[in-house]
């Protein structure tokens, strides 16, 4: 007993003690405002501009092109209202996008829709991908932007970013790129993969919650979400969060550093994972190969995601899964129905998010604790009886 | 998800989990494409149920109910068990959370569905004394 893994990094992450150490002076002793005329103020907003230059260097942008935000939600909800708020002066009233992206880009777009707006949903593929070309094919006269997620955060399979940046290039269409769960684990540079904006969270790669960024590129028009203040150049008002913002350059900085290496090693111990869990019977990985360092989504047969998180609970592992039950409605995950899979196997899903912190005795523990709790739970299923009898075909 | 600490408990040492061999009534509720399923197996002897057991395909709060209303009627007269409502499963599990009622709901309905099979076995017409039965997923969506 008292074993805690914690293996849903891709819905938060831990703050990082040195991230936090970085943050402190701001929630002490700086707190001036950085829009003050006087030293505590002044500070503050060198304090926010080196931050700023931090992750533009990051990020392979411009230091004028990283915008704060409260978070991920706000970055996708500005790009695709404050872009298209513009663009529909010119003629340009249609959004392109795909089936499963993250409800913040997906509601923003529907919202869109009851305003009088055009939005194409691109299915991806059963392995969870979409392609250039689908890309190219929606591509119309009124197109004015493409909304497309770096990875998704379900299944974390990585959508070929820079090719669909130049397919929108060369088309003369916005192409923005919800980054959230990319940022800090995959090696991303927004001038070289021809993206021209790009939102992202901190308290994805071990900074602190409630801070995020959109990054614009110059030359690119947009109307404020948030009204009320000339911070962010005019862009969107609110007094910086200096503390935040501090926490997410330091977070954003640790995280880029020997990025490659970090990913590499932590994709080999998520495969490790996968083949292991895939040992069990009836059971399918959920996203092609081309995934996410820390990504792990399996759906094992004839038992229900959300009595699996809490047998896992139970057992001290940390994990999410797509399962209408943990969803809050009654449909289960979008992500999953869009790759294809039928309820009964979307239900059954667990997704374990993993980061380098994740150490080799933890993912053992993790295999030995899974094919436990899935035998336990298909013992009392009676879904599960009827495949074992032959009474009822796999769905898989 | 805040459950109680009996639903924890029903969930996680579920009473009554299994199968009768030679049940006298078997009942099943619910729709594997909505996320649950509940199947009840009873003994009954004279007009008393002697022996319940489940099996679940569902979340927690879905196997919690299922262990809770197998506890209560158990050793129950069949008219007795009848009277069982949802209601008085999610009392006795110290409440459940809003979108989780449907459970409770299942679970009685799976026993009011092995009583049906019951009587049906015993050349008894049950809707008279059973009622009707309503596909769970009428109900809950």
């Amino acid at each position: 007993m008292g074993r805690f893994i914690y293996a849903d990094n891709a819905a938060t992450t831990k703050l990082s003690a040195e991230v936090l150490n970085a943050m402190m002076p701001y929630l002490t002793d700086n707190y001036g405002n950085a829009s003050s005329i006087y030293e505590v103020g002044r500070s503050a907003r060198r304090t926010v501009e080196k931050a700023r230059q931090t992750v533009a260097e990051a990020l392979g942008a411009k230091t004028n092109e990283i915008y704060f935000t409260s978070g991920g939600s706000e970055a996708d909800n500005w790009a695709i209202k404050g872009v298209m708020d513009i663009l529909k002066d010119k003629g340009k009233t249609h959004i392109i996008t795909t089936n499963f992206e993250h409800h913040a880009v997906l509601h923003t777009c529907q919202f869109m829709q009851k305003h009088g707006f055009e939005v194409t949903y691109l299915e991806v593929n059963s392995e969870g991908y979409v392609t250039p070309g689908q890309v190219e094919n929606a591509i119309t006269d009124k197109t004015g932007l493409v909304t497309i997620m770096y990875a998704n955060n379900e299944i974390g399979t990585i959508q070929p970013i820079s090719e669909i940046g130049e397919v929108c290039r060369k088309k003369g269409v916005i192409f923005h790129t919800d980054a959230v769960q990319a940022i800090g684990h995959i090696d991303i540079d927004v001038a070289k993969q021809n993206i021209d904006m790009l939102s992202l969270s901190a308290h994805k790669f071990h900074g602190p919650k409630g801070i995020g960024v959109l990054y614009i590129r110059n030359g690119i028009r947009i109307s404020n979400l948030i009204h009320g203040g000339a911070q962010e150049r005019n862009k969107r008002a609110s007094t910086e969060n200096v503390a935040g913002i501090v926490g997410l350059a330091r977070a954003i900085e640790i995280a880029t550093k020997d990025i490659d290496k970090k990913a590499k090693e932590i994709s080999e111990k998520r495969d490790y994972l996968i083949e292991n869990l895939l040992k069990i019977e009836n059971t399918r990985l959920n996203g092609g190969r081309n995934r996410l360092p820390g990504n792990i989504n399996i759906s094992f047969e004839g038992v229900e995601g959300e009595a699996l998180l809490l047998m896992c609970d139970l057992n001290g592992i940390c994990a999410s899964s797509g399962s209408a039950c943990t969803s809050g409605s009654l449909d289960p995950s979008h992500v999953l129905l869009a790759i294809g899979l039928p309820h009964e196997i979307a239900h059954g899903s667990l997704r374990l998010s993993i980061t380098e912190e994740t150490s080799k005795e933890d993912i053992d523990y993790i295999i030995e604790i899974v094919p436990n709790v899935i035998k336990r739970l298909r013992s009392m299923s009676p879904v599960w009886e009827k495949i074992e009898n032959g009474e009822q075909k796999s769905l898989l | 998800m805040l459950y109680s600490q009996k639903v924890l408990d029903h969930f996680a040492n579920p009473r009554n989990v299994g199968e009768i061999a030679d049940a006298d009534g078997i009942g099943e509720i619910g729709n594997a494409k909505c996320g649950d399923i509940m199947k009840m197996y009873i003994k009954v002897s004279g007009d008393v149920i002697t022996d319940v057991k489940f099996k679940t395909f569902g979340c927690g709060a879905a196997i919690a109910t299922s262990s809770m209303a197998t506890e209560i009627i158990k050793g129950q007269k069949i008219e007795d068990a009848l009277k069982l409502t949802n209601k008085a499963v999610v009392e006795a599990l110290d409440g459940l959370p809003p979108a989780k009622i449907h459970c409770s709901v299942l679970a009685e309905q799976a026993i009011k569905a092995a009583i049906s099979d019951y009587y049906t076995k015993q050349g008894i017409d049950p809707t008279s004394i059973v009622g009707e039965i309503p596909d769970c997923c009428e109900d809950c969506h």
